[in-house]
């Protein structure tokens, strides 16, 4: 039941990247060239998406637990370490060359591009790597695991 | 050039948020994709497998519903250069799990949860991503 839930939930999330055009990095790297060929479209697809979150996360977070499980699964650490910064930083660099994040380069799976094909893989290892990293520990200049 | 789509790009963030909040609603989780993809290869720590799969089978066949449903043709570039993209995949999934999220974790959820750490994640990857754009295209390429 829930991997059907999660599926019809992957889907609307999906089309969402494909109407708005966030599922095309062309598009994607107009929105991040301010000083050249500027498209400004992206700026309304966060609008959109954290308007609708903002108002609806309130309704549902009101409420005292999801349709299954306890509880909400929330983060609740305010502080802010290494790994907030360089984790963020790699990203936004790897997004500026390749014009991908991680959902959009899923969606664009089915448009079959050379580019898009080993991306994904390539990214699916990096976020493996990422965690095992994490997972174990590992003493990276003073960075919790 | 790529058109100025205000309309369908706020339609399509409308989607990804209402998304986002129904995901909360049934089972409490954040739709954050790097969190949700970066679980798919073992170790498995939850029971949550099932949901996840699930959520990136959507996410890959979204083109094919839409195009077997609404039509119209997608505008679709992405860039040929295999080492580049490699490169650029291997980094982005890296860097989005080692900062605890990307565009959607913190971007979108984060952001409409007033979180701190989201607001610096979002800020730092923004701004690395301009700088980025910028010097491939006016530095280098220009």
């Amino acid at each position: 039941m829930s991997f059907l839930v999660n599926l019809g939930l992957g889907l609307l999330f999906g089309l969402g990247l494909v109407i708005s055009g966030m599922a095309n990095p062309a598009k994607v790297l107009n929105f991040l060239d301010l000083f050249g060929t500027w498209d400004p479209s992206l700026a309304f697809v966060m609008g959109g998406a954290v308007i609708v979150a903002f108002f609806g996360y309130r309704l549902v977070l009101s409420r005292g637990s999801p349709v299954v499980g306890e509880t909400f699964h929330l983060p609740n650490r305010n502080d802010i370490d290494h790994r907030l910064i360089v984790g963020p930083a790699l990203f936004g660099f790897g997004w500026g060359l390749g014009g991908f994040c991680p959902g959009p380069a899923l969606t664009a799976l089915s448009f079959g591009e050379i580019g898009t094909l080993v991306f994904v893989p390539a990214m699916i290892v990096g976020m493996w790597a990422a965690r095992l990293l994490s997972d174990g520990n590992l003493s990276l200049a003073g960075v919790r695991g | 050039m790529t058109e100025f789509t205000p309309l369908a790009s706020l339609i399509g963030g409308a989607m990804i948020g209402l998304s986002s909040v129904l995901l909360m609603a049934w089972e409490g989780r954040i739709a954050g994709i790097s969190g949700i993809a970066g679980r798919l290869l073992p170790p498995y720590r939850d029971s949550a497998f099932a949901s996840r799969f699930g959520f990136v089978i959507g996410l890959v066949i979204a083109p094919l519903i839409y195009l077997s449903t609404l039509g119209g043709p997608v505008e679709h570039t992405v860039s040929s250069n295999v080492p580049l993209m490699v490169a650029a995949g291997a980094i982005v999934g890296f860097g989005s799990v080692w900062g605890y999220g990307c565009t959607s974790g913190h971007g979108v959820c984060g952001l409409s949860r007033l979180s701190a750490r989201s607001m610096v994640a979002t800020g730092v990857f923004m701004a690395v991503a301009f700088v980025t754009v910028f010097f491939v295209r006016h530095i280098i390429g220009g």
